[in-house]
C-alpha cells in the first residue's frame, strides 16, 4: 500500500482554483518529481501534503490526501505529528534565527527528545545508513560524559548525515544566517531530519544554490530515499532525469501524466507532456 | 545635464533639511545646557526640596528625578508585558480576518495621536469614581495606557517584517504556534522591542500632562505606590513658572537631568538590541 495517496485533491486560492480533481499515489522510498510549467500547481501540490497550504490566505482545500491510510485534512487530524512525519525543504533555505547548533536541536527539543531517546534515536539513524559513518566512535564515547552529551551527538549525527558538519564542526555556536546559501540548504536538510520524518518534501531545494551545492543536496537524496519517500518539485528537467524514480506531470492545475520516470521523462504518452519535455511549452 | 541638474537640486535639499533639523536640535540643546549647567549642582542631584526652594532657597529635585524613574520604568515593564502578546497577536496566524487586525491597528494608531491630558482626565475619572488619591501608581496606570498603541504599533510593524518563510520553516517541523511565536518571531522582533521601548520610554518620561492629575506633585520621595510621585516635566513647568530667574535657571538644571535620562537609556537599549540580535536574519 502506498504511503502517500492523494484522491480528488481540489484547492482554490480565492476564486481561483490551482489545483483541480487530482488523483494520484505516490510510492514509498523512492524519489518522486512533480514538474510541469511555473505557475501549474506544483508547489501547492507538495505543501498540500504537510498542510502547509493552510498558511496562505484565503485557501480552500477539498479532497482526501491519505497517509498511511489517515486523511490528513480530517478535522480530528494532528497537524503537529502530520509535519513532524511529512518534513519540508523549502526553495530558498531560511535559516532559523539561533546558532548552526540550535537549528538541528530546536525540533528534538520542540518534540521533548531527550537522553535516552536521543541514543535510540541515534542508533536507528545508524542502522538506516549503514554506508555512512554518521556517528563515529569516539565521538560517542565523549557523549556518555559530557554534559548535554546526547544532544552534541544527535547534532554532529544530522550535521555528518547532511554533509555539514566537518564544514562547520568548530563554529557550532555561529549564527547559523552567516553560512553560504547552499550550506544553509543543507543545514535544513539536517533540520528537517532531525525531527524523524517518514516523507520529505522538496520545494525546488536546487533551484538558489551554485552548481556544487545542488549536487551535493541531489547526491543526499539519492542516499536518503532508501529510507525516506521523497516528493519533489522541479523546474529542471534534467535534474529530474538524474535522480527521480517516479514523476508526475502538471499541467494548469491538472494532472496529465505520471508512471516511472523513465517513462514519463523520455517516453510520454500524452500530448502535453512530449510538448513539455521537447521544451514547446514551459 | 538636465539629470546632473537633478541630482544637485536634490543634494541641496536634502542638506538643508538636515541642517534645519540637526540645528535647531542642536540649539534646543544648547540652550538647555548653557542656562542649565550653572546651576546644576551637587545639592540639586542630592537634595529634596526644602522651605522656600521655589523662591530660590536651598534644595533639589531629587524627588522629581526619583519619582519620574519610578513612573518612567514602571509604565515601561507593564506596558512591555502586555504589549509583546497584544503586538503577536496581530499575526495572521492568530487574527484570521485581515479587517478586524486593520481596524484593531487603525484604533491604535488614533490613540497614539490622542494628547496625553486625555489620558489624564479619563485617568482622573477614573481614579475618582474608584476613590483613589493622585499616587505613582495612578501615574504609572496612565502612563502605562499612554504607552501601549506605541509600543504594539511599533513591535507589530516588526513583527510585519517577519518573513513567512521563516514561520513556514518552523511549522514543517511541528511546532505549535505558541512555539513559533515565542521561540522563532520574537527573535526576530527583538530590535523592533527595543525601538518600541525607547518611543514609549521617551514619551512617558517627558509627559507632564497625563500625570499632573494622576500621580500629582510632592516634595516628598514616594515610598509606596499609594504616595503621589513628583516627575521631572512637572518640576520644570513649576520652576519656569516662577517670576525668579534663579529657580529658572534649575528649570533648566531639571532639563538637563531629563536629557541625560533619556540619553543614557537609549545608548543602554540600543547596546542590548545589538547584543540581542546577532542570530537575526537580515
Amino acid at each position: 500500500m502506498p504511503h502517500i495517496s492523494i484522491r480528488n485533491l481540489k484547492v482554490s486560492y480565492g476564486a481561483h482554483n490551482v489545483l483541480k480533481d487530482i488523483t494520484v499515489d505516490i510510492p514509498d522510498g523512492q524519489i518522486t518529481a512533480i514538474i510541469g510549467p511555473s505557475g501549474c500547481g506544483k508547489t501547492t501540490l507538495l505543501k498540500s501534503l504537510n498542510r502547509l497550504i493552510e498558511l496562505q490566505e484565503e485557501v480552500k482545500v477539498n479532497g482526501k490526501v491519505l497517509i498511511d491510510g489517515d486523511n490528513v485534512y480530517d478535522p480530528q487530524a494532528d497537524i503537529l505529528s502530520l509535519r513532524k512525519k511529512v518534513g519540508f525543504l523549502s526553495q530558498k533555505p531560511c535559516p532559523l534565527p539561533m546558532s548552526i547548533y540550535d537549528n538541528i536541536a530546536f525540533g528534538p527539543r520542540i518534540h521533548g527528545v531527550k537522553g535516552k531517546q536521543i541514543l535510540e534515536q541515534i542508533e536507528e539513524l545508524e542502522k538506516h545508513c549503514p554506508n555512512n559513518e554518521v556517528c563515529p566512535a569516539n565521538t560517542r564515547n565523549t557523549a556518555r560524559t559530557h554534559k548535554n552529551g546526547e544532544m552534541d551527538l544527535l547534532v554532529e549525527c544530522y550535521l555528518r548525515l547532511a554533509g555539514l558538519w566537518d564544514e562547520v564542526k568548530d563554529r557550532l555556536r555561529m549564527p547559523a544566517s552567516k553560512l553560504s546559501v547552499g550550506q544553509q540548504q543543507r543545514l535544513a536538510l539536517a533540520r528537517t531530519l532531525s525531527v524523524k520524518p517518514e516523507v520529505i518534501l522538496a520545494d525546488e531545494p536546487t533551484s538558489s544554490l551554485d552548481p556544487v551545492s545542488a549536487r551535493l543536496i541531489e547526491e543526499q537524496f539519492q542516499m536518503l530515499k532508501q529510507n525516506y519517500t521523497i516528493v519533489l518539485v522541479t523546474h529542471t528537467l534534467r535534474q529530474a532525469r538524474r535522480i527521480a524514480d517516479h514523476a508526475i506531470f502538471l499541467y494548469l492545475g491538472e494532472m496529465i501524466e505520471q508512471g516511472p520516470a523513465s517513462k514519463v521523462l523520455c517516453a510520454p504518452c500524452e500530448a502535453k507532456t512530449c510538448a513539455y519535455i521537447s521544451g514547446e511549452i514551459s | 545635464m538636465d539629470r546632473l541638474l537633478e541630482e544637485r537640486l536634490f543634494k541641496v535639499l536634502m542638506l538643508s533639511s538636515l541642517t534645519m533639523v540637526v540645528g535647531s536640535l542642536f540649539a534646543v540643546v544648547a540652550v538647555v545646557v548653557l542656562n542649565g549647567a550653572p546651576a546644576l549642582t551637587p545639592s540639586m542631584l542630592t537634595q529634596t526640596p526644602k522651605g522656600g526652594y521655589y523662591l530660590g532657597k536651598e534644595g533639589g529635585i531629587l524627588n522629581a528625578i526619583i519619582g519620574s524613574i519610578y513612573l518612567a520604568f514602571g509604565s515601561v515593564l507593564l506596558a512591555l508585558l502586555i504589549s509583546i502578546p497584544a503586538a503577536l497577536s496581530l499575526q495572521r496566524d492568530y487574527i484570521k480576518k485581515t479587517k478586524v487586525a486593520y481596524s484593531i491597528r487603525l484604533s491604535l494608531d488614533v490613540l497614539w495621536g490622542t494628547p496625553s491630558i486625555v489620558y489624564g482626565a479619563f485617568g482622573f475619572t477614573v481614579m475618582l469614581y474608584l476613590g483613589m488619591r493622585a499616587s505613582l501608581l495612578g501615574g504609572i496606570i496612565v502612563l502605562t495606557l499612554l504607552q501601549i498603541p506605541i509600543m504594539i504599533r511599533a513591535i507589530d510593524e516588526t513583527v510585519k517584517l517577519v518573513p513567512a518563510e521563516l514561520k513556514e520553516t518552523s511549522y514543517a517541523l511541528g511546532t505549535t504556534r505558541f512555539e513559533t511565536t515565542f521561540k522563532i518571531v520574537i527573535i526576530q522582533v527583538l530590535p523592533g522591542i527595543a525601538t518600541a521601548v525607547l518611543l514609549a520610554f521617551g514619551r512617558s518620561i517627558g509627559d507632564a500632562a497625563s500625570i499632573l492629575f494622576t500621580a500629582g506633585y510632592t516634595d516628598n520621595i514616594p515610598g509606596s505606590l499609594l504616595d503621589p510621585a513628583a516627575s521631572l516635566p512637572l518640576a520644570i513647568f513649576f520652576q519656569l513658572g516662577t517670576p525668579f530667574p534663579e529657580v529658572q535657571q534649575r528649570a533648566y538644571a531639571s532639563a538637563l537631568v531629563l536629557l541625560v535620562i533619556v540619553l543614557v537609556v537609549s545608548v543602554a537599549s540600543r547596546a542590548l538590541g545589538q547584543r540581542f540580535s546577532k542570530h537575526i536574519l537580515r
